[in-house]
């Protein structure tokens, strides 16, 4: 099963990504920025990192490069797609997700093991979760207070697309304490925290982001 | 204004220099001129400024650094020696090692952002010069008193530039030091640690050779940031009245980095250079004149063909400036199409600058006008040496012995334990180091606040390294001899903790002005201490950095030997880790305690120094890193003792996973009692957790090191109880962690 996830100028978490797929049991392929190619992967993952150096708006440039072209097209054709932390970003720049990351609530860069609930374990990438499971999985970054009109909000709470939220306390001020969404379809989802992080007990708070990938491997499957 | 040629400066010998505007002295001035047999053209004054200033000829330590040469130990694991860009070590499995740490000193209390970025940024190119991927990075930090109002306009900005860069290029920040003492208000020090890897044959060096290779400038544009950095900021004392020097410190771009590095390792990965330099302070001044010397020697640049980022900078400034992110390789002219094509792949502008060429002169023409015609030898290497005056300083005759509470009484025990932990300097660091990611790249094994950093290398093996940094300012203060020697075995003491091998040293000695004799006694009492344990322990010195007029007035701060030493663990998975990770475990220290109270943190709350830095017994310390490394199987966790001491150590260890202890102290067998066997900083000493069924395991294992072992407690609760004093975790944790956050928002 080949998951693929894409290099932009900037993209850190890239590496992670792709051993978080092999480490779940499918084929990692790289994908590069300035190429339109999906190499026949059956599924994206749009990884961390300062893509561009966030000058503009975070996400603002990668929004456009040509592999974006290709992914929105096939995101509207169900495709899956995951994005985490600048590729939520990304994917909110890309109109493929509603609303907006922004600087945190407390102007500074938030690195901490952070607990969160599952809210919607029917998506791609969450389907080996229960509802209201219990994780812990680190969140990075300096704009990640998620900020979104009343409407949307309310469409995204009534239409059950909120997918994680933060337990606890909300390290950044995101509105309703969210900390991922899907689209109304239901097979793109961004996230705030790192999955990809949280893979190894050796190197991660816990092993709970590894049923990220194990989910959309098997909803590949018995699609 | 015209340009100043070769030829200019033949026929107008007598034209008038700033040479000492740009830092120079008369008598070094003259030298150049003895070197070129005329006046140097205002090109070649800047070359000569910036190269021979203090950071970059080390001319007031080069005397004392020999010794680091003199006195090194026969080592089988270096594979470059002092004098590259970093030190790289073989560790095994093919896979080689580079680290180094560097201050930036100068330029964060300046402008505390960017000064604090760039030093991140700059000792990263040096890593990735060496040909590795850097994987990891750590920041000694030292500031004024906490409340000072200095403190809060330097220490906010160095964090987040810290952070902002080190964050932004993708490297996980795995630990450092945040220590504040009254010498550092005005002089902050913030050092920067890189540690990367590579396989032995990847392994590059900076030179030039082979004429008609070509020289290749790429990365970032030359722009006006940082022109004199060196020479100014770096080799000068603040003096006030004097105009601003924010022009002087460079400005950084991380993505730039970042795909700098990106594009670096793929052009390595296809062998496509000869030798490769990155341009740090002097810039371009600094990246010829030492590629060429180490080089055949000859080697022409077409100034003009560099880049621009403001076109109005002239042939001097280009020389000078130190913007970042840039780097200069020599390549084959048949490798340069597809160096060219990487480049163009990760958008970095690369422009071919020059040449190498026959002959032992570095020859540099703008517009066809030959500017600099010089030795490159000269500019790099044979610049100024001074052997200056030292003297033993005379506040050493009137140092008083250390006058402290003993303490009777439960209440006494807890409120100076909670007085000492939540103080600034043992108060929990989360505030700073929750701004800076640990976890990118996903290996990450231990970060801060473990003893040691530890990153997985190989993830079939499980091959890992560990480094640790650390430095006691106010043992080197009392005795700068000892205190160098202690501050290696505490960060050796540090690797071994959590179960890696000490393997080889980097150093960062950050000192006042080396035109105070007394300042230069501690310097190079520093020196011998540390080349003197270096050879004592058998672990080779791989590079480093002096920082020198760290000093305002005639205030020095602390003299500060920062140590980072590396180890190698074969198994990660082995590590231990320093919180206590379950209830009904045995509580150990290893180790005896005596009346360290001098330069102990206790102490500083009390605010008092005392009179002596303890005694190290480096044949004990060897021991005890022995029995730590062949006990690591029979250790639930392990955490040194030091600033602090029991008291910060149980606190730590507790917290971290709020597993409380109750805890017995046979205070009347240490000298000083019960304050002693929690507050003194004696060397050497070990807390340890195991489970009883490996107690006497242990017990055996000890005794064959000749180790003693004292039993302090069990684990478990939520509560810390010290003999009859009962401390909730929670209490515990709050003045521990509010400290922080309450100064700095």
């Amino acid at each position: 099963m080949r998951i693929g996830v894409v290099t932009f100028p900037g993209s850190l978490d890239d590496s992670s990504a792709l051993r978080a797929i092999r480490l779940a049991g499918g084929v990692p392929v790289p994908l590069f920025h300035a190429s339109d190619d999906l190499k026949e992967v059956e599924a994206v993952v749009l990884p961390g990192g300062f893509s561009y150096g966030d000058y503009l708006r975070c996400g603002a440039i990668s929004r456009f490069a040509p592999i974006m072209s290709s992914i929105i097209i096939a995101a509207e054709h169900g495709f899956p797609v995951l994005g985490i932390c600048n590729g939520f970003q990304i994917l909110c720049e890309s109109h493929l997700l509603p609303g907006a990351l922004t600087r945190n609530q407390g102007l500074h860069f938030v690195c901490t093991d952070q607990p969160l609930t599952v809210e919607n374990n029917s998506t791609p990438w969450t389907s080996g979760y229960t509802k209201g499971d219990r994780l812990v999985i680190p969140i990075k970054n300096g704009e990640g207070s998620f900020q979104a009109s009343a409407e949307t909000l309310h469409e995204l709470e009534s239409e059950g697309r909120v997918v994680l939220r933060y337990a606890g306390t909300n390290p950044n001020g995101s509105k309703n304490d969210i900390a991922g969404i899907t689209n109304a379809r239901g097979n793109v989802v961004g996230v705030m925290p790192h999955p990809e992080q949280a893979i190894e007990s050796l190197t991660g708070p816990s092993t709970d982001g590894l049923t990220f990938f194990t989910s959309v491997l098997h909803s590949l499957v018995g699609r | 204004m015209s340009l100043d040629t070769v030829a200019v400066a033949t026929a107008h010998p007598d034209t008038e220099q700033p040479w000492r505007e740009l830092g120079l002295k008369e008598d070094e001035y003259a030298r150049i001129k003895e070197i070129l047999g005329r006046r140097p053209t205002s090109s070649e004054l800047a070359m000569y400024s910036v190269m021979w200033s203090e950071h970059c000829s080390y001319k007031s330590s080069k005397v004392h650094l020999k010794q680091f040469g003199e006195k090194a130990p026969h080592s089988d694991a270096l594979l470059v020696g002092i004098g590259e860009n970093a030190g790289v070590v073989d560790i095994g499995q093919g896979y080689a090692v580079t680290f180094k740490i560097e201050s930036h000193n100068h330029p964060s209390f300046v402008e505390p952002y960017q000064g604090a970025a760039t030093g991140v940024g700059g000792i990263v190119r040096d890593i990735l010069t060496m040909g590795a991927r850097p994987i990891a990075v750590m920041d000694p930090l030292r500031f004024g008193p906490a409340d000072a109002p200095d403190t809060r306009r330097v220490l906010p900005g160095i964090v987040a530039g810290v952070g902002g860069y080190g964050n932004c290029l993708g490297l996980p920040n795995i630990g450092g030091e945040v220590v504040f003492d009254a010498t550092y208000a005005g002089n902050p020090l913030v050092n920067a640690l890189c540690v990367g890897v590579m396989r032995h044959e990847d392994i590059k060096l900076a030179t030039a050779h082979g004429t008609g290779n070509l020289v290749v400038l790429f990365g970032a544009k030359t722009g006006g940031d940082g022109i004199g950095g060196v020479s100014v900021l770096a080799s000068e004392t603040f003096a006030s009245g004097k105009a601003a020097k924010r022009p002087a410190v460079q400005v950084g771009d991380p993505f730039a980095e970042k795909v700098l590095i990106e594009c670096s390792l793929e052009i390595f990965a296809e062998d496509l250079v000869v030798g490769i330099q990155d341009l740090g302070g002097a810039g371009l001044s600094c990246a010829t004149s030492e590629l060429a010397s180490a080089g055949s020697g000859g080697m022409s640049i077409q100034l003009e063909k560099v880049p621009l980022r403001d076109p109005s900078l002239s042939p001097e400034e280009i020389l000078m400036s130190e913007s970042q992110e840039r780097m200069c390789a020599i390549i084959e002219p048949s490798k340069l199409s597809r160096f060219m094509k990487i480049c163009k792949k990760w958008d970095v502008t690369a422009t071919v600058i020059g040449e190498v060429t026959e002959g032992k002169h570095l020859e540099i023409t703008f517009n066809g006008e030959l500017i600099v015609d010089v030795p490159p030898r000269t500019v790099a290497h044979d610049g100024p040496v001074y052997n200056r005056p030292i003297a033993r300083p005379t506040y050493l005759d009137s140092l008083a012995p250390t006058s402290l509470p003993t303490l009777d009484s439960a209440a006494e025990i807890k409120s100076e334990l909670l007085a000492l932990i939540s103080s600034p300097n043992i108060a929990d660091k989360s505030w700073v180091t929750d701004q800076y990611d640990r976890y990118v790249q996903g290996n990450s094994v231990l970060a801060q606040p473990e003893d040691s950093g530890m990153v997985r290398i190989d993830e079939e093996t499980n091959l890992g390294v560990a480094i640790s940094t650390d430095a006691n300012a106010r043992w080197s203060y009392l005795d700068p001899y000892n205190g160098a020697k202690l501050a290696l075995l505490e960060s050796c003491r540090n690797i071994a903790t959590t179960g890696a091998k000490p393997l080889a040293v980097t150093n960062c000695l950050n000192f006042g002005s080396p035109e105070d004799p007394g300042v230069m006694w501690q310097f190079a009492e520093t020196v011998r201490g540390l080349a003197d344990i270096c050879l004592e322990m058998g672990l080779p010195v791989t590079g480093g950095n002096v920082s020198f007029y760290n000093q305002t007035g005639s205030v020095a701060i602390l003299p500060t030997p920062v140590i980072g030493v590396l180890g190698v663990i074969q198994d990660v998975t082995k590590r231990t880790k320093m919180g206590i990770p379950a209830a009904d475990l045995e509580v150990l220290q290893l180790g005896n305690t005596a009346d360290n109270f001098s330069g102990s943190e206790w102490a500083h709350i009390h605010g008092q120094l005392g009179d002596l830095a303890p005694t190290p017994d480096i044949e004990m310390e060897v021991r005890l890193i022995n029995l730590l490394l062949e006990a690591q199987p029979l250790l639930e966790s392990a955490h040194d003792l030091s600033d602090g001491g029991l008291a910060a150590a149980l606190t730590e260890a507790t917290l971290r996973n709020s597993i409380g202890a109750t805890i017995s102290l046979p205070g009347e067998y240490i000298p000083g009692g019960v304050a002693a066997a929690l507050f003194a900083e004696t060397p050497g000493r070990i807390l340890i957790t195991v489970d009883p069924q490996n107690l006497a395991a242990l017990e055996a294992l000890a005794a064959k090191f000749e180790i003693p072992v004292h039993h302090l407690g069990k684990t478990g609760g939520d509560i810390l109880l010290i003999n009859d004093a009962t401390i909730p975790l929670v209490e515990l944790k709050e003045a521990h962690t509010a400290t922080l956050p309450r100064l700095f928002g």
